[in-house]
């Protein structure tokens, strides 16, 4: 028998914090709201460990993975469905948990420092203990309605935290974008929650995994539509081809938002959420195979998008977005625990690169142009030392964190065959593309010549610094790990394949090519941006309608605004508001009281308020009842021959 | 004469007689004007409805018909007196009687 774990007061720790901050928060001193607001994820960041500790064989043993803890009441029992709230911990909600708590525990730290001067502090700090509360349900989640619930509650707290500067008209915007972008995507995760529910019976992941795993070749067609489903909904959390767009917008929001839930942990859910529901994946080429492709595809299109945005946040926004098109690709190829290595360093170098971003808008008044800094690195020395960290580990450089995760998972998209060679291509191209724009920013804020008033920035206090060096230091040693070491960890919840045809021999060019490819995006960077600055804007006249094209992100929102957005306001304005509203509801009613006025109109003439008048409608009523009881029916309804025929007719 | 005396009225003479008051009583009440008389109608309808009453009570040896007569009588005194106030109400108020005149309940 496992000693109890208290997994409940993982996620039930932020939502105490959250209910602290966001109903008192206001009348409390803001010592005590900081106070309230670390200690909630750093008490649930010690459960996580101390229930860590003991699988490592530290501490009292806990006894074997999976553990599950499941709520004595039953929460749901109808019919075929029941569901109760139960959490499981595996190696892989573990891992996700170590990430969740552990980096989100740092954002809270630096947040004191970024947010210190900002209006509404508890309310930031009670959506933030919110969103913990409810990222750490997603991930605990034994079955697929709660994770739901996790799920809808973490877009939930992303609306609110984008929208947090709720006066300025583009941050309630992009709040608003992002939800309903989400919406499609969780319209998939409910039909395929569905699909589950009528073929499986069931919706907790082990009993699903132990169904399909008595019959390989479960029912082919409904397994692919519902692992497409939830490819579906993966694509609308993690921001993947073509629901993207709410990613770029959501930059909005507070940078330390952006770093936890934007970078490090949300958008990571969809692949999360492939990766606990992989045995369906598994049992579908197909579903797989689109995966893989959506994944590639988005990493490419994203990265060169990124390749000239001038808002510092953007750039970082589309990196996003491309390293989990990564994350997608390795999935598509099956290397799940690939994928969730790659989860893990890009939380620490992307939240790295978040809130490095954020120390350098803090310190220089708000301001996010690229193109208006440049030569901060004397001015922030430690912030600078931490970015160059950053870069080179999402660039793929030895031996930053970032180089074992993607080599990872080029050399798993490699082995997988023809096609898997086209996507390894792909992410080759992403990883030279990566480089370059991560350099390009790199050079444009912190070298060169100062561009804008940045004269006098403002000192960056420790509450930030600190958690940027840890993050640095994560970001440096987070790889280390190695494959081998966190694959065999990952097996048991998500699967091991043995790779056909590889070999270490094979793995080492692989990472020589990544990593020249690296070099050499480096490389075009410093030629362009600290060589001659000049020959950039050239490059960018000479071929005038590539750069535009990149420049409008490839005119998508504006397609799907003339596709989706403009059709669908003009059937509500003109349809919707004047035939069906106007029309048909409005008529109705204008109907009803219609027939009520003429009704009334004629039955007015009765009550004529003449006492004889009533006294004669009175006696003639008196008299057609004595009529009545005077008619012999009997022998009335005998002379109608056709009921008696009826009756006779028994 | 005596064997004259000695027969019994017949039931329906009773009910004949009882019919025709209640018809007089309706028509009244149709037909006059003055709210006194249209009053005096509704009594008229009540005791027709009596006379009936104590009939069959007669006829079926029953005392019930009878009891049920003096709850019609008693209610009519009721009645009466708070019909006869309302009159002299009205008429105070419009120095009227005539129902046609008394219809300020038409829209």
């Amino acid at each position: 028998m496992n000693a109890s774990l208290h997994l409940w007061l993982i996620p039930l720790l932020p939502f105490a914090g959250f209910l602290l901050n966001g109903i008192l928060g206001r009348g409390l001193p803001k010592w005590l709201v900081t106070a309230v607001a670390l200690l909630a994820p750093l008490a649930a960041f010690g459960v996580v460990l101390n229930a860590a500790a003991g699988f490592f064989g530290f501490g009292p043993a806990v006894g074997s993975l999976p553990y599950i803890e499941t709520c004595p009441i039953p929460w749901i029992d109808a019919g075929v469905l029941h569901v109760n709230f139960s959490f499981v911990l595996d190696q892989l909600s573990l891992v996700m948990l170590l990430v969740v708590t552990g980096v989100g525990f740092l954002i809270h730290v630096y947040s004191v420092g970024y947010m210190g001067d900002e209006e509404g502090y508890a309310r930031y700090f009670s959506f933030l203990n919110l969103f913990l509360f409810f990222m750490t349900v997603l991930v605990l989640a034994g079955n697929a309605l709660v994770m739901f619930v996790g799920w809808e509650g973490v877009g939930l707290a992303s609306y609110l935290l984008i929208g947090f500067y709720f006066n300025k008209k583009s941050a309630a915007d992009a709040g608003k974008k992002a939800f309903i972008v989400n919406r499609i995507g969780d319209f998939g995760f409910l039909i395929g929650m569905f699909l589950l529910l009528a073929n499986f019976g069931t919706l907790t992941f082990s009993e699903i995994a132990a169904k399909l795993g008595m019959d390989p070749g479960w029912h082919g067609g409904v397994v692919t539509v519902i692992a497409l489903c939830l490819m579906l909904g993966a694509a609308g959390k993690s921001a993947q081809l073509p629901l993207y767009i709410w990613l770029p917008d959501a930059m909005e929001g507070p940078t330390p938002v952006s770093a936890l839930i934007h970078a490090a942990t949300m958008v990571t859910a969809g692949v999360y959420m492939i990766a606990r529901t992989h045995v369906l994946f598994d049992h579908s080429p197909f579903a797989l195979g689109v995966v893989a492709v959506v994944g590639a595809a988005t990493a490419l299109f994203a990265a060169t998008i990124a390749l000239v945005q001038t808002d510092i946040k953007r750039v970082l926004a589309y990196s996003t977005i491309s390293q989990l098109g990564y994350m997608f690709l390795a999935c598509g190829v099956a290397a799940y625990s690939a994928a969730i290595f790659h989860l893990v360093t890009h939380a620490f170098f992307k939240a790295l690169l978040f809130l490095a971003a954020g120390a350098v808008i803090h310190a220089i008044g708000g301001e996010q142009d690229l193109r208006k800094m440049g030569g901060l690195w004397k001015k922030l020395p430690l912030t600078f030392a931490v970015t160059t960290v950053g870069v080179l580990a999402i660039g793929g450089f030895f031996p930053f964190a970032g180089f074992f995760s993607k080599d990872a998972i080029l050399y798993a998209a490699f082995l997988r065959g023809p096609g898997g060679k086209a996507l390894w291509f792909v992410g080759l191209l992403t990883a030279l593309l990566t480089s370059f724009y991560m350099f390009r920013l790199w050079y444009l804020a912190f070298l060169g010549k100062p561009r804008g008033e940045t004269e006098h920035p403002h000192a960056t206090p420790w509450s930030m610094l600190g958690p940027l060096v840890v993050l640095a230091l994560l970001s440096i040693g987070g790889g280390w790990i190695g494959m081998e070491r966190f694959g065999s960890f990952l097996a048991p919840a998500v699967g091991a394949r043995a790779a056909e045809g590889g070999s270490a021999h094979l793995e080492l060019i692989l990472s020589i090519v990544a990593v020249a490819v690296a070099l050499a995006g480096w490389f075009v960077a410093d030629m362009l941006y600290r060589q001659k600055p000049a020959r950039a804007e050239q490059l960018a006249a000479a071929y005038p309608g590539g750069y535009r094209v990149l420049a409008n992100k490839y005119y998508v929102d504006e397609i799907y605004g003339a596709v989706v957005v403009k059709p669908l306001l003009g059937i509500s304005r003109y349809f919707l508001e004047w035939v069906v509203d106007v029309g048909l509801v409005g008529g109705c009613a204008w109907l009803l009281a219609g027939v009520a006025n003429l009704s009334g109109a004629i039955l007015q003439r009765w009550q004529s308020g003449n006492l004889r008048s009533y006294a004669a409608w009175l006696a003639a009523g008196a008299a057609v009842l004595l009529l009545f009881l005077l008619v012999p029916w009997d022998a009335v309804l005998a002379s109608f021959p056709a009921i008696h025929f009826g009756i006779a007719g028994h | 004469m005596n064997s004259f005396l000695a027969q019994e009225v017949p039931l329906s003479w009773y009910l004949l007689l009882s019919a025709a008051l209640f018809a007089l009583g309706v028509v009244g009440f149709l037909v006059k004007r003055n709210l006194i008389t249209v009053f005096m109608s509704i009594e008229l309808m009540l005791n027709a409805v009596n006379l009936s009453f104590v009939t069959f009570a007669h006829q079926w040896h029953a005392v019930k018909g009878q009891i049920f007569v003096f709850f019609v009588m008693m209610v009519a005194a009721a009645e009466a007196a708070v019909g006869l106030a309302i009159i002299i109400a009205v008429f105070r108020a419009r120095a009227t009687l005539a129902v046609d005149r008394i219809d300020l309940m038409k829209l």
